[in-house]
C-alpha cells in the first residue's frame, strides 16, 4: 500500500514559499528563512543564532568577517516585519559563547532591544549559552509550552510528540541526476520538528548522521531551504556527506 | 672568455676528483664557477641530465673549500631550494660523495617537513655550511625571531627547478623570501637552475633583485633531440574518450620490449584505469607499478625505491613523477592521452635516459581523434624545439599578507622600509602603496569596513613606530599555517573493519573524488577494485570487491588545459591538408568527411555549426582553447541565449569544442553579437559571484592570507559528529556586507586565472571577432560526434541547486504515486 506523503505528513505548501505542517493539531509554517511560525499563537521561533561567532573566532586569532551578527539580526528583523509576531522565541545557542554579549556592538544590542520592544521575547537556554543573557531584555527559560507544543533547545530521544527544538543544525545533502546540493533544512516526522540553524555562521550537520537516529518514529522528511521556497524531500533522496 | 682572477676556475682537488671518476668538467659547470668568482647572479638553463645540480653546487663547494681555516664556521653559506621534499633528501645524498671524496670538511644537510625535531633544532643553533630545503621551510625560517642573524652571512641561494615554481603562488612567496634574504645579506648571490624554456628572460626577471640584467644567463649544451613517436594504432582511433583502451595491447607490447618505461597519464582516474588494463594483459607478470597523488605516501615511497633499484619494468604515473629523482634506467616514456603542452611533455620525456648524449625516447598514445591531431602537433613542436612556457605573473595579495605576518613574527618592521623591500621581488614590483597598506591592515584587523576588531589585532605598531606580532601565541599560530600550497580537504580511504569501524588506510582522496558514487558502487583505487561502504567524518570506508566491471566515476578529462601555443598548432595542422599524411587513415578520412559535409576552418577562423537533432537544436563551436575557457564560455553563452529567448537546455565542453542545445533553432542568431567581448562584463560578474569556483578560490585565499586556519573547520567534535562550518558561509556573508573586500578581489583574480581562465577566454573572443565561420547543417558533422558523445557523461554545471531540489522533490511525488 502506498501513502501519499502529503497526506501522511500533512504537509501543504504556502504561497509565501513555506510549508505548513500540523504538530499535535497545531498549524506551523516552516519558512524558507529557517524560522518556524505558529500562526494562531502568532509566535515566531528561530534556533541557533550563534550571535558573535565571528568575533569569538577573532578573539582567538582568526579574523572572520564581523558581519555575522548583523546579518542574522537583519534576517530576523525581516521575518518579524513580515509576520508581526506577538511572541519571539530564540530556541537556544542564541549567543555563541559566554562572552558574546560583551562583544556585541552597541548598534546590534539596540536592534535586539527593538525586536524585544514590540513583543514578548523568550530566550531558551542552550549548551553554548547556558545562562540567561545579562543585559538583553526578555525572559529566559529551559523550556516553554505554546499551544501544547514543547519548545526547547535540544531534542530528547524517545517519543516527544509536539517537541520543537534546534541544537543539531540539520542539513540535507540532496542527490539528483544533475548533481548534489547541501542545504539547511527542517526535519520532521509529523510528530516533532527540528529547526535549522538560523545564524549566518552556524554550520550544518547532515541529517543522516547518527545524532538524528532515535528521534523519529518513522522516516522523517527534510524540508530543505531553497532560495525562495522550502522543498519537501523524502529520506531516500538524501545522501550522507 | 672567462677571466680567472687569482685562482684557477677549478682548484686542483676538484680537477683530480673529476679525473678520478673519468669525468671532464662541462663548460657550463665551469661557467657557473666563473660567475661566482665575478660575484654575478646567474641563471643556468640546461636539459635534464646535463649535470645541472652539480653545476649549481660546484661554485659553493669551491668557495667553501678555499675559505680560510679560521672562518671554518661562520654560519650558513649556501641555501639550496628544491620544490620537492624528496628531491632535497636525494640531493643531500648526492652531495655527500664529492664532499667525502675530496675531504672538504663541508657540512651539507637537508631540512624538510619530514626532518626530525632534534635535527631541526640543532640546525637552528648550529647551521650547516649548506642547507638544502623547500620553499615552505624557507618561509618558516624567515618567520623566526633571529632570522636576520641566521642568514646574515649567507653567500649564495640556489633555486632549483625554477621553471616549475616561478609562475605560481609558491613562486610569489619564494620571491618575497628572496627579497628578505637579500636584505639580511646584501651581498647574497642568486643562482637559478631551470629546464629548457622558450623565454629565459621571464625567469631571469623573476630571479633578479632589480632588473633582468642583474642575472647572467648560462646555457648548458642542448643535448640530443628526443625521438618522439605517435602510436598509429593498428586498431582504429576512437571518436571520443580519454582512456586509450583501444591501444592498451600495443602499449603493453612496447613495455615488454623496453627496459623500463614510465607511463604518464593526466589524471588519477586514467592512472587507475591504465594500471588495471595493463595488469589484465600482463601475461608475463611484469613488475608494473602505480604512482599517483592519492596513494598513501608510504606506498609511493615503496614504488620510488623499487624504481631506483631497477626492479620495475613500468610505472603508471600522474604529474607526481614530473619532477624528481633521477632514474637512469628509464629508456622509454609513454604518454597516454594528450600531452596538453609541449614544455610539460619535454619535462616528462626528460625522465627517460638521463644521459645527455643519447636521445630520450617517447611514445605518444592519443585516446581519440582530436588527440591524434594534438599529439602530432606536439611531436612537431618538440622536434622544432618550440616550447610553451608560463608567462610572468603579478604577485598575489593573499601571499603578500602571509609574508607580512611572517616578517612581523620575525622582527619589527618599518612600513616604508618594508614596502621598498617587497617591491624588489619581481612579482610585486608594481605593487601600489595603497594595496600594500590595505594588506597590512588586512593582516592586522581583517580589513573590514566595520572597525570592531581593533582589540584582536594580529600585528600592532610599537612605540618605535614599527609593526610586530601582537604576542607569541599569534606568531606561533602563524607558523603552523604558513605556506602557499592549499590542498583541497582530503578524506582517508580505509578498509571497513567489523561493524563499520575504520581499518587500514589505503590512501587519501580529495573531497569530491567520490562525488558520483553511491554506497554499494564498485570503483578502482590504488590498483584494486573496492566497494564503497560509506563515508563517515573524514574516512571513506571501502571493502574489497571482485567486480570485473567497476564503475568509473567521471573521467573529467585532463586537469591541464591545452596550451595556447599547442592549440594554435593543432588548428594549423587541421587546416593544412598537405600535412595530414602524418595521420592514420581513419583520422584522415574523418577530416575529409568533415570537409565534405561541413567546413574545415582556416587557422584564424572559428567554426560554428548549427543543426537539429531529435527534438533539439544544437550549436557546436570549436575554439580549441581548453576545457576551462570553454566551460566559462558555455556558461556565459547560455545566459545570453536565455535572454535572446532561445531556451538553451544544456551544454557540454571538452578541450577542443563546446556544444549548446536548445528547444528552438539557433541558426538565425547574430553570432558576432553573441560572441561579443562584452560578455566578460556584467554577465561574467553575475555568474561568477554565485559560482562554486569563487567559493573555492576564496577559501584558498583566506587560508593563505591567514584569515582562517588550515585545519578550519571540520574537526570532528568530541561526540564524533561533525558540524561543518563551511567557508562558503563566510564567503556569502562577506559578499553581502563588503563586496569590495580585498580577499574577494584576490579570490576573483584566482578564479579568473586558475579556475575559469577568463584571460584565455578574452583572447579567444578577440581572436574570433569577425572570423566566425557559420555552417548551418541539416544534421550533425563528423567533428561534432566526439563532443556529442560526451553528453550525459558530465554532471550539469554548478548553479543548478534549485533545479536539483525541484527534481528530487518530483522524484518523491512520483515515488509516492507509483
Amino acid at each position: 500500500m502506498s501513502v501519499q506523503p502529503s497526506l501522511a505528513y500533512d504537509i501543504a505548501s504556502s504561497p509565501c514559499g513555506g510549508l505548513w505542517i500540523r504538530l499535535l493539531g497545531v498549524r506551523a509554517l516552516m519558512r524558507s528563512s529557517g524560522a518556524l511560525w505558529l500562526e494562531e499563537a502568532r509566535t515566531l521561533i528561530v534556533a541557533d543564532l550563534h550571535l558573535e561567532k565571528g568575533s569569538a573566532y577573532a578573539s582567538r586569532g582568526q579574523l572572520l568577517p564581523p558581519f555575522d551578527t548583523g546579518d542574522s539580526l537583519g534576517r530576523l528583523e525581516r521575518e518579524a516585519a513580515a509576520l508581526d509576531p506577538q511572541m519571539l522565541v530564540l530556541l537556544g545557542d542564541s549567543f555563541h559563547d559566554r562572552m558574546s554579549e560583551d562583544r556585541l556592538a552597541p548598534e546590534n544590542a539596540e536592534r535586539l532591544q527593538a525586536l524585544a520592544a514590540a513583543r514578548r521575547l523568550t530566550w531558551i537556554v542552550g549548551n553554548h549559552d547556558s545562562e540567561a543573557p545579562r543585559f538583553m531584555p526578555g525572559d529566559a527559560a529551559d523550556l516553554i509550552q505554546v499551544q501544547g507544543l514543547m519548545l526547547r533547545h535540544e531534542p530528547h530521544s524517545g517519543p516527544y510528540p509536539g517537541e520543537v527544538s534546534g541544537h543539531l543544525h540539520p542539513c540535507a545533502r540532496v542527490a539528483a541526476s544533475a548533481g548534489r546540493v547541501r542545504r539547511r533544512c527542517f526535519v520532521t516526522d509529523g510528530e516533532r520538528v527540528i529547526l535549522p540553524a538560523f545564524g549566518a555562521f552556524a554550520g550544518g550537520l547532515n541529517i543522516r548522521d547518527q545524532a538524528f537516529s532515535g528521534l523519529f518514529a518513522r522516516q522523517p522528511i527534510a524540508a530543505v531551504l531553497g532560495k525562495a521556497r522550502v522543498h519537501a524531500i523524502g529520506w531516500r533522496s538524501l545522501a550522507p556527506d | 672568455m672567462i677571466e680567472a682572477k687569482d685562482a684557477p676556475l677549478l682548484p686542483a682537488a676538484f680537477a683530480s676528483w673529476f679525473a678520478g671518476r673519468g669525468w671532464t668538467p662541462r663548460s657550463h659547470q665551469l661557467a657557473m664557477i666563473a660567475k661566482a668568482r665575478q660575484g654575478r647572479h646567474a641563471l643556468l638553463i640546461a636539459p635534464t641530465g646535463g649535470g645541472k645540480t652539480l653545476a649549481g653546487f660546484l661554485p659553493s663547494l669551491v668557495d667553501l673549500a678555499e675559505r680560510a681555516p679560521q672562518d671554518s664556521s661562520p654560519g650558513l653559506h649556501t641555501l639550496y631550494i628544491s620544490p620537492l621534499k624528496a628531491l632535497a633528501v636525494d640531493i643531500e645524498r648526492n652531495l655527500a660523495a664529492p664532499i667525502a671524496d675530496m675531504g672538504l670538511g663541508i657540512s651539507a644537510e637537508s631540512r624538510t617537513g619530514d626532518t626530525g625535531l632534534a635535527r631541526r633544532q640543532r640546525q637552528r643553533v648550529r647551521p650547516p655550511d649548506m642547507l638544502i630545503t623547500t620553499p615552505e621551510q624557507l618561509t618558516l625560517l624567515c618567520a623566526w625571531p633571529g632570522a636576520r642573524v641566521y642568514f646574515e652571512s649567507l653567500a649564495c641561494v640556489i633555486v632549483d627547478e625554477i621553471h616549475a615554481i616561478h609562475a605560481s603562488k609558491r613562486g610569489d612567496l619564494l620571491a618575497l623570501d628572496l627579497a628578505r634574504l637579500q636584505q639580511f645579506s646584501p651581498k647574497l648571490r642568486r643562482v637559478g637552475l631551470s629546464a629548457t624554456v622558450d623565454d629565459p628572460d621571464v625567469i631571469r626577471n623573476w630571479l633578479a633583485p632589480g632588473s633582468l640584467d642583474d642575472i647572467d644567463l648560462v646555457r648548458g649544451p642542448s643535448g640530443a633531440a628526443p625521438i618522439v613517436e605517435v602510436l598509429l594504432s593498428e586498431g582504429r582511433v576512437p571518436w571520443s574518450g580519454h582512456t586509450a583502451q583501444h591501444a592498451m595491447a600495443e602499449v603493453y607490447d612496447v613495455i615488454r620490449r623496453s627496459r623500463t618505461a614510465l607511463v604518464f597519464v593526466n589524471t588519477r582516474f586514467q592512472a587507475e584505469f591504465a594500471f588495471q588494463e595493463l595488469w589484465r594483459l600482463n601475461e608475463d607478470n611484469l613488475p608494473i607499478a602505480l604512482h599517483h597523488g592519492s596513494l598513501a605516501a608510504e606506498q609511493r615511497r615503496k614504488v620510488e625505491a623499487a624504481m631506483a633499484r631497477g626492479e620495475l619494468r613500468a610505472v603508471v604515473a600522474t604529474s607526481t613523477l614530473d619532477l624528481g629523482v633521477d632514474w637512469g634506467d628509464v629508456d622509454l616514456v609513454i604518454q597516454l592521452a594528450s600531452p596538453k603542452g609541449a614544455s610539460r611533455m619535454v619535462q616528462r620525456i626528460g625522465r627517460a635516459n638521463h644521459r645527455m648524449d643519447e636521445p630520450s625516447r617517447a611514445l605518444f598514445v592519443p585516446a581519440n581523434r582530436f588527440e591524434m591531431l594534438e599529439c602530432q602537433a606536439a611531436r612537431e613542436a618538440i622536434a622544432e624545439n618550440r616550447l610553451d612556457g608560463d608567462p610572468a605573473r603579478t604577485g598575489a595579495l593573499d601571499v603578500l599578507a602571509q609574508h607580512v605576518m611572517g616578517c612581523a613574527c620575525s622582527e619589527p618592521f618599518d612600513l616604508l622600509e618594508f614596502y621598498n623591500e617587497v617591491s624588489t621581488a619581481a612579482p610585486y614590483r608594481n605593487l601600489t602603496w595603497e594595496d600594500f597598506e590595505a594588506i597590512v591592515d588586512l593582516v592586522s584587523t581583517g580589513g573590514y569596513a566595520l572597525r570592531v576588531y581593533d582589540r584582536f589585532r594580529r600585528i600592532v605598531v610599537g612605540e618605535d613606530g614599527r609593526w610586530r606580532a601582537r604576542n607569541a601565541e599569534v606568531a606561533q599560530r602563524h607558523r603552523l599555517n604558513a605556506g602557499a600550497i592549499v590542498s583541497p580537504a582530503t578524506l582517508n580511504v580505509r578498509v571497513a573493519g567489523r561493524r563499520g569501524v575504520p581499518g587500514r588506510k589505503i590512501g587519501e582522496v580529495e573531497e569530491g573524488y567520490l562525488e558520483m558514487l553511491e554506497p554499494g558502487d564498485t570503483f578502482v583505487f590504488a590498483g584494486q577494485v573496492w566497494k564503497l561502504v560509506g563515508v563517515t567524518n573524514l574516512d571513506v570506508l571501502v571493502s574489497a570487491a571482485a567486480d570485473r566491471d567497476p564503475k568509473m566515476p567521471s573521467w573529467g578529462g585532463s586537469k591541464f588545459a591545452l596550451s595556447t601555443f599547442l592549440a594554435k598548432r593543432v588548428r594549423e595542422l587541421m587546416y593544412d591538408q598537405a600535412r595530414w599524411e602524418v595521420l592514420p587513415k581513419d583520422v584522415r578520412e574523418w577530416l575529409q568527411a568533415q570537409a565534405d559535409h561541413s567546413v574545415i576552418p582556416a587557422e584564424s577562423e572559428m567554426l560554428l555549426e548549427t543543426f537539429p537533432r531529435g527534438r533539439r537544436h544544437f550549436m557546436v563551436c570549436y575554439p580549441f582553447e581548453g576545457r576551462l575557457a570553454h566551460t566559462t564560455l558555455a556558461m556565459l553563452l547560455t545566459r545570453r541565449l536565455e535572454r535572446a529567448g532561445a531556451a538553451p537546455l544544456g551544454f557540454v565542453c571538452n578541450d577542443y569544442a563546446l556544444a549548446v542545445w536548445a528547444l528552438k533553432p539557433l541558426d538565425g542568431l547574430d553570432f558576432d553579437a553573441l560572441f561579443h567581448e562584452d560578455m566578460l562584463g556584467d554577465d561574467l560578474e553575475d555568474w561568477l559571484a554565485e559560482s562554486f569556483m569563487m567559493k573555492r578560490a576564496f577559501k584558498g585565499c583566506a587560508i593563505i592570507a591567514g584569515l582562517i586556519e588550515r585545519r578550519f573547520p571540520g574537526q570532528p567534535q568530541k561526540s564524533g559528529r561533525q558540524i561543518t562550518f563551511s567557508t562558503d558561509l563566510i564567503y556569502d556573508v562577506l559578499r553581502r556586507h563588503q563586496p569590495d573586500h580585498l580577499l574577494l578581489r584576490c579570490a576573483r583574480e584566482d578564479a579568473a586565472t586558475g579556475l575559469i581562465d577568463v584571460a584565455r577566454l578574452g583572447q579567444l573572443l578577440t581572436r574570433v571577432r569577425g572570423r566566425i565561420r557559420h555552417a548551418a547543417l541539416d544534421h550533425l558533422s563528423p567533428f561534432a560526434v566526439p563532443i556529442l558523445l560526451e553528453i550525459g557523461k558530465e554532471r550539469s554545471p554548478g548553479g543548478a541547486g534549485e533545479m536539483i531540489l525541484a527534481e528530487a522533490e518530483s522524484d518523491l511525488i512520483a515515488e509516492a504515486l507509483a
